[in-house]
């Protein structure tokens, strides 16, 4: 095999499993702690890469976007919190669906309004529009390799606050019981409403980190949110651990699916049976990879503890 | 039993809503105004579809969003035969109810044994597999979806490739759908299925399987949104994969909780109510979705029991 290719395509997958991490964590926690179903967790990417696109522009600086656009998405995730999704959690899980299914219809009409219908490309500044050899023979662009670094530390820091630190307590005190921890007089409240704002940063970033690559578009976010939901289910739904090591999985498995699925197939099928199953095969893959999982666990791999 | 001759608000309603229906026709004929034909079909499909997923959602707390998989399956399974020249209706509509059949039956086997939440996202990301295993299919336009130059053939029985044909062979299959699901939600099998959404530990202690009459229920349901998907390949002529996009999913579950949740005509109204609000309010901003997204907030806060539930509120207060 061309390990070349290889290993630039395994580098691609570790990028599509740090962004889905970036998005299913915040997915799992807003769930894990609130009992709460997000749909619209993808619309927040969206606005994340409209705002960094329109930051960008005014400050001409790749890097001011972002700074700026990560506490805007944050107030934005935070104010739907307080106006609509507050007013939902003690309802059942098919009003969360289908109200956050409002939501992205809202969202998608508003960023309409506001940028129109085409979409926004994003400029990467010069020094992160290049390549780099990573080893030898092998080149790699910058910027995919910094969002992998990005979404690596991010998951170091976001396992420390978790792990080491009061509120990351709190958070994993309520996703095992939410009335145990607001009996025992926390505020949960002002904690569902900053987990909810934290949340909505991540997802944003997920969606600036991806922008410059594939420019910022009006539904952007509601195709990659239902892989991050397969990602939290086969993770375990509240679980940040099963999070990241089921969006690593995930991209993984398809991207290379999509890349070395029909040479594979090509040693069990004729080449041309191979070349019409493969591409629709790797489109399943993840599909097949979660329902597999599910039949042996149906509680996904990591299912926080007292639940 | 004295309710028994006195006619409740929604039997009256629907008596009227089936006469104008029967009617229609004539009046666009009359006036040469196919506009609000082709409304009609589209709402009598939809209604079809979403009193389908009633069954499973409204009558079994099963909230499945992908049921709009059943819709494309229904609709490739006559626009794949109609690719290879093959418009056998019958045969057609075979293949739309047993391949939606069996499709529910494998998911549901492993979607019913997770429940809440995981039941949700499952069936959610069931139908984008199969709405992603469609678009990478380029010999049948993929993205771009396929045209079915003829509608399924039905021989000398009916010719539904004039409208009005048409109309009255999606009218009929609306009435005889809901008829079925009437009589399975009044026959033993519907009770343990209601029972199991309200009290599934007591149904399993009295010796239910649940679990197998819910699969069942599932499957069900599954092969009459199939039938309306064909429906739906032949009134459109065209398919493509946007048929099964998870917001159509969603739609799905937005008129049967508009209509309200298990009621027999709920999934009418709310289809009914859906369609119109759409073609209105696109006819009247470009930033419709807004609209129609806050509404759909609005009921999910304040209008519990959808359409049929102010109907029975209404129904009560006069008597």
């Amino acid at each position: 095999m061309d390990w070349v290719l290889f290993v630039t395509q395994l580098l691609n997958g570790l990028q599509l499993g740090v962004l889905l991490f970036l998005l299913a964590s915040g997915l799992t926690l807003i769930f894990g702690i609130m009992d709460f179903v997000n749909l619209a967790h993808g619309s927040l990417y969206m606005i994340g890469a409209y705002f960094c696109g329109t930051f960008t522009d005014i400050t001409d600086s790749f890097l001011y976007g972002i700074i700026l656009a990560i506490p805007a998405t944050a107030v934005v995730g935070v104010i739907v919190e307080i106006i609509i999704i507050r007013r939902l959690y003690s309802q059942n899980h098919l009003d969360h669906v289908l109200a956050t299914f409002g939501l992205i219809l809202c969202f998608d009409a508003l960023v309409h309004f506001a940028w129109g219908p085409e979409g926004m490309a994003i400029p990467l500044p010069a020094i992160l529009d290049g390549q780099i050899e990573i080893f030898p023979d092998i080149v790699f662009p910058t910027f995919r390799l910094l969002i992998i670094t990005t979404g690596l530390t991010l998951a170091i820091i976001l396992y420390l606050v978790i792990t080491r630190t009061r509120s990351g307590m709190l958070i994993r005190a309520g996703a095992s019981n939410r009335t145990m921890i607001g009996a025992l007089g926390i505020d949960i409240k002002t904690l569902f409403t900053l987990v909810f704002g934290a949340g909505a940063a991540m997802a944003g970033l997920a969606g600036m980190m991806i922008s410059p690559i594939t420019e910022a578009s009006i539904g952007m976010g509601n195709d990659i949110i239902i892989v991050a939901f397969v990602v939290i289910i086969i993770g375990g739904i509240g679980s940040v651990k099963g999070a990241f090591i089921a969006a690593i999985l995930v991209g993984f498995i398809d991207t290379m699916g999509r890349s070395f699925l029909d040479t594979f197939l090509k040693l069990l099928l004729t080449a041309e049976s191979a070349e019409t199953a493969a591409p629709a095969l790797s489109a399943m893959l993840i599909y097949i990879l979660m329902a597999t999982i599910l039949i042996f666990r149906p509680q996904g791999l990591f299912p926080p503890r007292g639940r | 039993m004295g309710k028994a001759t006195r006619f409740t608000l929604h039997v009256k309603i629907a008596f009227v809503i089936l006469l104008i229906l029967f009617l229609l026709p004539i009046y666009t004929d009359l006036t040469d105004n196919g506009f609000y034909l082709d409304l009609v079909n589209r709402l009598m499909i939809l209604a079809i579809a979403a009193a389908s997923l009633n069954l499973i959602l409204g009558y079994g707390g099963m909230i499945s969003f992908g049921h709009a998989a059943y819709l494309g399956i229904g609709a490739y399974c006559v626009g794949i035969p109609a690719y290879y020249g093959v418009d056998n209706g019958p045969l057609q509509i075979f293949l739309a109810v047993a391949a939606s059949g069996i499709f529910a039956l494998i998911t549901g086997a492993i979607c019913l044994r997770t429940k809440g939440v995981y039941f949700i996202m499952i069936t959610m990301a069931f139908t984008q597999m199969v709405f992603f295993g469609i678009v990478s299919v380029e010999e049948y336009g993929g993205d771009d979806g396929l045209v079915i130059d003829n509608r399924s053939n039905f021989g000398s029985f009916i010719n539904i490739e004039d409208n009005i044909n048409l109309y009255y062979f999606i009218l009929i299959s609306l009435i005889v759908c809901l008829f079925l699901i009437h009589k399975i939600t009044r026959s033993r099998f519907g009770m343990v299925i209601e029972g199991s959404r309200s009290n599934e530990q007591r149904m399993r202690s009295i010796g239910f399987d649940t679990y197998r009459y819910r699969l069942i229920c599932y499957v069900i349901a599954g092969c009459i949104c199939g039938y309306a998907g064909a429906l739906l390949g032949n009134f459109t002529n065209f398919i493509s994969p946007e048929m099964m996009d998870w917001a159509a999913s969603g739609e799905l579950i937005f008129m049967v909780i508009l209509g309200g949740t298990g009621s027999l005509l709920g999934p009418v109204f709310g289809a009914a109510a859906f369609v119109i609000l759409e073609e209105w309010l696109s006819s009247l901003t470009l930033y419709w979705h807004f609209i129609f997204g806050a509404l759909l907030i609005m009921v999910v806060l304040f209008a519990r029991g959808g359409i049929s539930g102010i109907v029975t509120y209404l129904g009560n207060r006069k008597q």
